[in-house]
């Protein structure tokens, strides 16, 4: 009758990833991820290991992220979820009155020691608010109850879109949105809701787009049609993946990426730099890297007991998953240039630690649990 | 209503059960659609990396980008009425990219076998080829001809890594008339690469070594700009470039220059060895300068053979020194109108002064050295200012320079600019000396001795100046007004407008108080172009202008200094003087100053004036139409 998930006797056992709160395969599936990641990055990079060194600095710093929020009872943070959230639209109000320019978008908030993206915090806050507000709430949502929660994506996502990052409120309406889902919105509501999307799309784009925006959905469209304007980084990138083949050209021997064609290639780009240098199986390898990862984090949440941390791990999974799905398709030309980093692979990016932080997140909700009744 | 109330009662009884079967239900559709996704993801990269493959690799091959760097167009030097002087033009060059290059010996051959190159281009490219990186262009040959071009051109398919290379070079349409002026760029070597911003010049070969375009190298060059190219697998560039950055050609610089007066003095110094100097008293302006003989400074920007070069200075009359900025000569009795003044100022002479001239003289009460006259008779009795001027009577100035004392002396020629710096905006110039008691004490270790400043008076000696300095020190007599650092640009263009240079004041001035004993000099300085007796007369015979002048004769070797500052002993017509020529004009109200020096070409009146005449006759001739 009483079920005990295998987890828990688990930490009645004295393995240091058990008190240390870790979920192992999880965390194989991140370890194998990163060590293959440093050894693109190391190609990508022009065989830079000041570049590896940093980016080796920044995953430790991520790792212990993930480590301390594994720790956390997930009890905890339920708690200070409403309080997390309107810190979170604080900060990004405090970021449009006096935050900092960079590359042309405000985005920057400096504490003197350190600054950091506000819009980083909200990638945690809006799943956690958005699962906090269903949990004590009987599923599924009524209309009057999706249209709080549109509230709640919509006004950090707005105040993020205008700094102007378009892809980290991307990400964050997305990340709302996936909850909702997982919430169990009614399919009616659902189609709708796509419906009139698709309705409103040419007025957007006749009305509210600006010019920029628009030209890069053309370019995406067409990017031949502006060979060396915004379509080079598309076409430079295909033809670093398509010139890959099968087997790749080797590791440190991709032409294209070596010789410094390929604009971004450590960054958002640095996928074509898998592609060519490790051909297709290369690139069935991280994919099917990363959807060991997805598929451990929807194990979790399945296996979650209660209503917020099931939306919160699956909503959290599913954020992962549009990063790793909008860049490779940005990449390999399937969807527009939206500039999202290769997770756990490209150099840099402040998302590296949230994103360990979300893993950590996850491993808490896998490890911390009661014994609960059948 | 009713609605509501179903969902609070909703809440009373949350179904946990119902509730996680949604979740799981919903989070396995999610899987699926995830699964789905990536799996597009891999239909995609099957598609480029097995279906297109083979295209994908045939674009990666042709296309190589790369980024080149541009050099900026060196800024244009244009004369005071907008005539180019020194301009940028095409030259050809074949240059060869090792790493493009299969075998690079046998390109060479094949290059040789087209009689583009000889040996000695192999030669000197091997010597190039070392310690450049594989990807960059070595120059093998420099200015081709149209025809070997065309010849380059035809056979181009079977020299693979090689190709021709259109250059700007700097080229001087007056080459060795205003070699001097102008100065010259040379090639960038690894000396210089030590001092030079690397990055801005990554592109530029050549570099102001001498001169102006020295001095002025930081307006002239400019900024360097890049472009990302395509390329295809000969390395030859696709298309319109990727991205551009395009440079910033240098400053164009307005000078002060009239390449008229200046081809003009060229002329009229004919083959002396010397100096022309010009000058617009009234602000400083350099209207001409000439030092004889010259050398074209376009042998020098693609590199001068080395029988050349040999020549040029191996020869006794020192074609590549600039005589104008660092010939030091002695002024001789051309400074005798700045002593006069000096004394009438200073009330040791009157204008109504007189001295009687046996043809020598002597320090009064010491009569062990005898100081002579040019003239072994004299210039007769009562030689007063005017005609010791006029006829250039030394025993007259032997006693002024005595009586006033080289402190006197010094500390007057000062503020005429002697033993001072132009302040010409050229470099390397030198200042010469003003003897002093302070000079001689830091460079002869030794007191000063009055016999010292008598040979001063007649502008010989330790004294002797530079003919910019001669011309500069001429310029307040004529204007009695204030001195003006020399200059050679007067304006430089920033892309936008020409910003046109105040002039500059010297740091020393003269006094010339209510200018009565200026006028008395003045006078005197016009009869020695009028006079029967004026040194200068005969040169300015029936000129259609008044003027004013000098003359001096120097029975002195030159003192000249080399490049390496060691003393150049003349070699040739060692015992003819050399003559020293300074004027103005017109006298009333002048425009240009003049300093002409002559080596070795006897007296000042004879040799050195006629050439100011020519000068001035241009001058006017072009003033009158």
């Amino acid at each position: 009758m009483a079920f005990i998930d295998r987890d828990i006797s688990d930490r009645r056992g004295k393995s240091l990833t058990a008190r240390l709160h870790l979920d192992m395969p999880l965390l194989a599936g991140l370890i194998v991820l990163v060590g293959f990641g440093l050894l693109i990055l190391y190609s990508a990079s022009g065989e830079s290991s000041d570049q590896l060194n940093r980016q080796i600095i920044r995953l430790t710093v991520a790792f212990m992220a993930m480590i301390f929020l594994a720790w956390i009872p997930p009890r905890i943070y339920k708690k200070w979820t409403p309080f997390i959230y309107a810190g979170g639209i604080l900060l990004l109000l405090a970021v449009v009155v006096v935050g900092e320019e960079g590359k042309g978008a405000q985005r920057w908030l400096n504490f003197g020691v350190f600054r950091f993206q506000p819009s980083e915090i909200m990638k945690l806050a809006v799943p956690m608010m958005v699962a906090w507000y269903f949990s004590e709430r009987k599923l599924p949502p009524t209309l009057r109850e999706l249209a709080v929660v549109a509230i709640i994506i919509a006004v950090p996502t707005y105040l993020i879109l205008i700094e102007p990052d378009l892809g980290t409120s991307i990400l964050i309406a997305s990340s709302g949105a996936f909850a909702v889902f997982l919430a169990g919105i009614r399919w009616r509501i659902l189609l709708s809701f796509i419906t009139v999307t698709i309705i409103y799309a040419p007025i957007h784009w006749l009305f509210v787009m600006q010019a920029y925006q628009k030209q890069r959905v053309l370019t995406f469209l067409d990017p031949e049609q502006d060979r060396l304007g915004s379509g080079y980084h598309i076409i430079q990138s295909q033809i670093a993946i398509g010139s890959g083949g099968l087997h790749g050209k080797g590791w440190l021997q991709g032409t294209q990426s070596q010789l410094e064609f390929l604009p971004e290639r450590n960054t958002d780009f640095i996928f074509a730099v898998l592609g060519e240098e490790f051909g297709f199986f290369g690139v069935l390898l991280l994919i099917s890297i990363y959807l060991w990862i997805v598929g451990r984090g929807f194990m979790i949440s399945i296996k979650a007991q209660e209503t917020y941390t099931r939306l919160l791990a699956g909503a959290i999974t599913l954020t992962f998953f549009v990063y790793v799905f909008v860049n490779i398709g940005m990449v390999t030309g399937i969807l527009p240039v939206v500039g999202l980093p290769l997770p756990l692979v490209s150099y840099g990016g402040t998302s590296m630690v949230t994103l360990m932080a979300s893993f950590g997140i996850l491993m808490g909700i896998q490890t911390h649990k009661k014994l609960l009744p059948g | 209503m009713i609605k509501n109330n179903q969902i609070k009662s909703g809440h009373a009884f949350k179904d946990h059960r119902q509730e996680r079967q949604i979740l799981v239900t919903r989070t396995v559709f999610a899987f699926i659609f995830v699964a789905l996704l990536m799996i597009s993801l891999l239909v995609r990269s099957w598609y480029l990396q097995v279906v297109k493959h083979e295209d994908y690799q045939t674009r990666s091959n042709n296309n190589r980008i790369s980024v080149q760097q541009v050099a900026p167009n060196r800024g244009l030097i244009y004369d005071r009425n907008g005539v180019l002087l020194a301009e940028n033009r095409s030259v050809y060059s074949l240059e060869i990219i090792p790493e493009q290059v299969a075998n690079i010996d046998e390109t060479l051959n094949i290059i040789k076998q087209l009689e583009l190159i000889e040996d000695k281009h192999i030669g000197s490219f091997k010597r190039r080829l070392t310690g450049v990186r594989r990807f960059k262009s070595v120059l093998v040959k420099s200015r081709l001809t149209e025809q070997e071009v065309a010849i380059f051109s035809a056979n181009g398919h079977r020299l693979k890594g090689a190709r021709v290379e259109a250059r700007l070079v700097r080229f001087y349409p007056y080459g060795e008339k205003i070699a001097h002026a102008l100065g010259s760029v040379r090639r960038i070597n690894d000396r210089d690469l030590q001092r030079i911003d690397q990055a801005n010049y990554r592109a530029t070969r050549h570099m102001g070594k001498v001169g102006l375009e020295k001095y002025y190298e930081d307006v002239l060059h400019g900024t360097i700009g890049s472009r990302t190219v395509e390329t295809d697998v000969q390395g030859r560039v696709i298309g319109e470039p990727l991205t551009e950055t395009p440079p910033v050609p240098g400053h164009d610089l307005k000078l002060s220059l009239d390449i008229k007066l200046q081809l003009a003095a060229a002329d009229a110094i004919g083959d002396y060895r010397g100096s022309v100097i010009v000058i617009d008293p009234r602000n400083g302006d350099v209207l001409a300068l000439v030092s004889n003989p010259g050398y074209d400074p376009n042998d020098f920007v693609t590199g001068i053979s080395t029988e050349k070069y040999a020549k040029l200075t191996g020869s006794a009359d020192q074609p590549l020194f600039n005589r104008a900025l660092r010939g030091l000569y002695s002024p001789g009795s051309t400074i005798k109108p700045m002593l006069a003044w000096v004394g009438l100022e200073n009330k040791f002479i009157s204008e109504r002064f007189t001295i009687n001239d046996p043809g020598f003289w002597v320090i009064p009460n010491k009569e062990e050295r005898i100081y002579r006259d040019h003239i072994s008779w004299g210039h007769g009795q009562a030689v007063n200012v005017s005609k010791a001027i006029i006829e250039s009577c030394n025993p007259f100035f032997y006693d002024l320079a005595y009586r006033m004392g080289i402190d006197v002396i010094s500390e007057n020629m000062f503020n005429f600019g002697f033993g001072q710096s132009t302040g010409i905006d050229m470099g390397e110039e030198l200042t010469g000396i003003m003897p002093s008691r302070e000079w001689k004490q830091n460079n002869r270790r030794s007191d000063w001795y009055p016999g010292e400043t008598v040979l001063t008076g007649i502008g010989q000696g330790y004294w002797n100046a530079t003919p910019l300095q001669l011309a500069n020190a001429v310029a307040p007599i004529a204007t009695g007004g204030v001195r003006h650092k020399l200059r050679l640009v007067i304006a430089e263009n920033d892309h936008q407008q020409w910003q046109t240079k105040p002039p500059e004041l010297a740091d020393r001035q003269v006094d010339f108080g209510d200018g009565s004993s200026l006028d008395i000099v003045k006078r005197a300085m016009e009869q020695v172009n009028k006079e029967p007796f004026g040194t200068a007369r005969k040169a300015f015979n029936d000129a259609w202008y008044s003027s004013a002048g000098k003359t001096g004769t120097v029975q002195l070797k030159t003192q000249t200094l080399d490049d390496d500052g060691k003393k150049v002993q003349p070699t040739r017509k060692k015992f003819n003087d050399n003559a020293v020529y300074v004027a103005y004009a017109p006298a009333d109200n002048p425009e240009i100053a003049i300093a002409v020096v002559t080596e070795n070409a006897g007296h000042g009146g004879e040799a050195a004036a006629p050439v100011a005449r020519q000068v001035m006759d241009a001058y006017f001739k072009r003033e009158s139409n």
